[in-house]
């Protein structure tokens, strides 16, 4: 999933005031867990998923897993 | 389901089912796929699917009887289909030498064949390609027997001998000059014969049949034999052709018909299998493929410009043109839905059958099974009522039962339900003033998310008109849970409805929505349900509550979930003339209605799908569309079609309504909670505060349409703003300065990308994913 994010966003937490970076997250779906790498504040753990990728790849693996 | 239950709804789809000529024809020549590929100028494959089941092609397109035109639909509109001179242009046109599948390894088994004519010729080739060793007597000088007395102008000897070569390729041993007598002389007997192979066929001409039947037990003259397998008295003799028929009865195709049963008798004989089980459909029957011929124009057949020629290319294209090429498929051409997946219901069921099956795998069909509207318009087509919806609702519920139903097809239907039943919208109350209910009307969710003005009104209307006390019940009928296959939801549902309605004395409901008729009274069996529009044709319209629309013609669409209230049909059209308008029918009509898409929760499971039924419904008529039930008319105006919604047209301003598509979900669930409050405030007098949403959002248009296709609703996207701007767990985007926050409230993650403008919050966009972010 993480081939989507190429090019780094210019995004900041705003909590924390640290600009995201690339990190180890687990996203899960019915029963299913898959290690991913996000966009996420090293500080708070709050993850960026663009519009691209969820709209994207995400619905895929979400349809299929259903459909499984 | 199980297999039985299976088998049961497969036999109810004929589509399947043979070509009533090809189920006429003794030997089951495909009549429809010759003639297709005659369409396409495809000699070769005509001809190979001719040759497939008569062994003589050249022989038979020449002399056949034709018994097959007989059941052909065609003759019920003008004139059968000329198959035969059809069959000729496959075999004249045809430049490719027959293909001849090799025969089986040699078997330790032979058999007699007495006679050469076309009955003895095709039970030995047909014994020989199984393997068997034939011997072929023959009391005359060369093989054919009777059609050797055809003048050649009638049947080419180039045509006998092309389709006879294939004895010289195959292990048939052939004897003419070689009588077999009916025993007692010092030549072949059928007594030496019997001794000697491990089956006999009868097959001969007219002459050696007096002379052969010695010893088997005989009716009329002719050897008795068993129809189905033509065995004789004597279990290793077999007869057929004129054995058995009287010469007029006889036929080039009945005597290879007979000779492909007795090889078939033969084989099973040797075999030691049954002679007689699953035979029923060998030789001519009657097929029950249904294929309507309404509105086909007659068509004289063609005829040869030289009869002595045949058919031209020219002349075969045309009367190949004329063929309906038969088949069913009433309800795929009926149901949009039906069509879209590319088949027909015996295949259909099959595949859900499957789906249901599969333990570990990909589920494949899910979505053919979510996107039926379970409209019931496929049973009302089909000549074997074959209930699509039926099938579909079993195996949704069988989905949810076994938790293999994808949570998202259905998720935000049943929460838009849940908020309907809860308490922003669910109430029970009698009429102010009164203790009791004579009436209660039930309006239904979606009415009152699409038109609350004119659902008030006739709340109203109805107080002022009916005596004893009009109660008012708003809230679910539980139709989205009961088409989701969510059974124990849709229970609660109704349970929670009937209480209510038990808590108001058990009065008459009146509903304004026909889904919720169907619902409450197909599962309140004491509930006596009356649809609003029955009771209006009866109790008299209003007078001056709306502005007055000019004369019309309308076309009615009547709702699928109401398809068999006959009543209700009549009702409706009455009160369209009343208002001074005409009513048109369109061409599927009252039973035979089609859903507007919103049906089953077709438009959730699969919008494409549905915006195809839409825009077929839509374009069967100029005219501006009414209709009485409030979905199917925003369905309608959202692809651009006027329409009237029927209430709208008595209580409301319905020219403008008709023009502008309906609410959005939002709106919806806003409009309906607003209805309740206000109908709280003014017709019961109490005090309801407006609730204050706990931040302001703007929403700009093209963004409240963007959540509109994403299924988002504006109260999601406030709680992600208040959750972002409470724990201050947001993002900034540096580029843009807009932040970017997510909330997952239960089963669904929210994104919004906002930014503060003056008190509230400007929303720039939203998206949502079901995937967990676990951390």
């Amino acid at each position: 999933m993480s081939k989507e994010m190429s090019k780094p966003p210019n995004i900041v937490c705003v909590k924390c005031g640290i600009p995201l970076a690339l990190g180890k997250v687990t996203l899960s779906y019915l029963g299913s867990n898959f290690p991913v790498e996000l966009y996420k504040c090293s500080g708070c753990g709050l993850v960026y998923i663009p519009e691209a990728l969820a709209r994207g790849k995400m619905q895929q693996v979400e349809a299929s897993l259903e459909d499984k | 389901m199980d297999q039985k239950e299976l088998r049961e709804w497969e036999a109810r789809c004929v589509q399947e089912n043979p070509p009533g000529c090809t189920a006429g024809c003794p030997v089951h020549v495909d009549v429809r796929g010759m003639i297709a590929a005659v369409r396409k100028g495809d000699y070769q494959t005509g001809f190979a699917l001719f040759h497939k089941t008569v062994p003589f092609p050249g022989i038979i397109s020449r002399l056949c009887d034709q018994p097959c035109q007989h059941f052909c639909k065609r003759s019920e509109i003008d004139e059968s289909i000329s198959i035969r001179a059809l069959e000729r242009s496959c075999v004249d046109g045809n430049d490719k030498p027959p293909l001849l599948s090799p025969a089986l390894p040699a078997r330790n088994k032979k058999v007699a064949v007495v006679g050469a004519g076309l009955s003895g010729l095709t039970a030995a080739l047909e014994l020989a390609r199984k393997g068997y060793g034939v011997m072929v007597f023959e009391a005359a000088g060369r093989l054919g027997g009777s059609i050797r007395d055809i003048p050649e102008s009638e049947l080419p000897r180039r045509l006998i001998e092309t389709d006879f070569a294939v004895f010289d390729r195959l292990a048939i041993e052939t004897h003419c000059h070689s009588p077999v007598s009916a025993g007692g002389g010092a030549g072949l007997s059928l007594g030496s014969l019997r001794a000697e192979y491990d089956a006999v066929y009868l097959g001969a001409g007219r002459v050696a049949a007096v002379s052969l039947t010695a010893g088997l037990k005989d009716d009329a003259g002719k050897v008795a034999v068993e129809p189905l397998t033509l065995a004789t008295s004597d279990p290793k003799v077999f007869a057929g052709g004129a054995f058995r028929r009287s010469w007029e009865g006889l036929s080039p195709i009945r005597s290879i018909a007979d000779g492909k049963i007795a090889a078939n008798s033969i084989d099973r004989l040797l075999q030691n299998a049954s002679l007689t089980a699953s035979r029923e459909k060998e030789g001519q029957y009657s097929s029950s493929l249904y294929t309507n011929t309404a509105g086909i124009e007659p068509q004289a057949a063609v005829a040869a410009a030289d009869p002595h020629l045949g058919y031209t290319g020219e002349e075969a294209l045309q009367e190949a043109g004329r063929c309906l090429l038969c088949e069913c498929r009433e309800c795929v051409k009926a149901c949009e839905y039906l069509a879209h997946f590319g088949s027909y219901p015996k295949r259909y069921i099959r595949e859900v059958y499957n789906n249901l099956s599969i333990v570990m795998g990909i589920h494949h069909t899910n979505k053919m099974i979510n996107t039926c509207s379970l409209c019931g318009l496929c049973e009302q087509v089909c000549p074997g009522k074959f209930d699509m919806a039926e099938v579909c609702r079993q195996a949704r519920r069988m989905m949810v039962e076994r938790g293999k139903m994808p949570p998202s097809v259905h998720d935000f239907a049943l929460r838009d339900m849940r908020f309907s039943s809860g308490g922003e919208f669910a109430l029970s109350r009698h009429q102010p003033g009164f203790a009791a209910s004579r009436l209660v009307f039930y309006p239904g969710c979606q009415h009152a998310a699409s038109s609350p003005r004119a659902v008030r009104r006739a709340y109203e209307f109805l107080c002022e008109k009916i005596d004893g006390g009009v109660g008012l019940m708003l809230g679910c009928c539980g139709a989205p849970a009961n088409w989701a296959g969510q059974q124990e939801l849709f229970g609660e549902t109704l349970a929670k409805l009937e209480s209510d309605w038990r808590g108001l004395g058990q009065p008459a409901v009146i509903t304004a929505c026909p889904t919720c008729f169907a619902m409450l009274q197909h599962h309140v069996p004491d509930m006596v349900v009356e649809t609003v529009w029955t009771l209006l044709d009866r109790v008299g319209l209003p007078q001056g509550t709306r502005p007055a629309l000019p004369s019309r013609q309308l076309a009615v669409h009547d709702s699928c979930t109401t398809r068999h209230e006959a009543g209700l049909h009549g009702a409706v059209r009455r009160i369209i003339g009343q208002l001074g308008h005409t009513c048109e029918e369109l061409p599927r009509s009252r039973a035979n209605t089609v859903c507007c898409g919103y049906g089953g929760l077709m438009m959730q499971a699969n919008p494409e799908v549905a915006g195809k039924v839409v825009a077929r419904r839509i374009a069967e008529s100029d005219s501006d569309y009414l209709a009485y039930c409030a979905m199917c008319r925003d369905n309608f105006t959202a692809q651009g079609k006027r329409a009237f919604y029927l209430l709208d047209l008595l209580f409301a301003d319905a020219d403008q309504l008709a023009s502008q598509p309906g609410p959005d979900y939002s709106q919806r669930q806003e409009n309906r909670a607003r209805l309740k409050r206000s109908l709280l405030r003014e017709v019961w007098g109490e005090s309801v505060e407006e609730p204050q949403p706990e931040v302001k959002v703007i929403i700009p248009d093209s963004v409240r349409q963007v959540m509109e296709e994403r299924r988002i609703l504006v109260d999601d996207v406030i709680a992600v703003v208040v959750s972002a701007e409470s724990g201050g767990n947001k993002m900034q985007d540096l580029a843009s300065g807009r932040y970017v926050a997510y909330f997952r409230p239960v089963s669904v993650t929210y994104w919004v990308e906002y930014s503060p403008q003056e008190d509230g919050f400007l929303v720039h966009n939203a998206y949502s994913h079901r995937i967990e972010i676990l951390e």
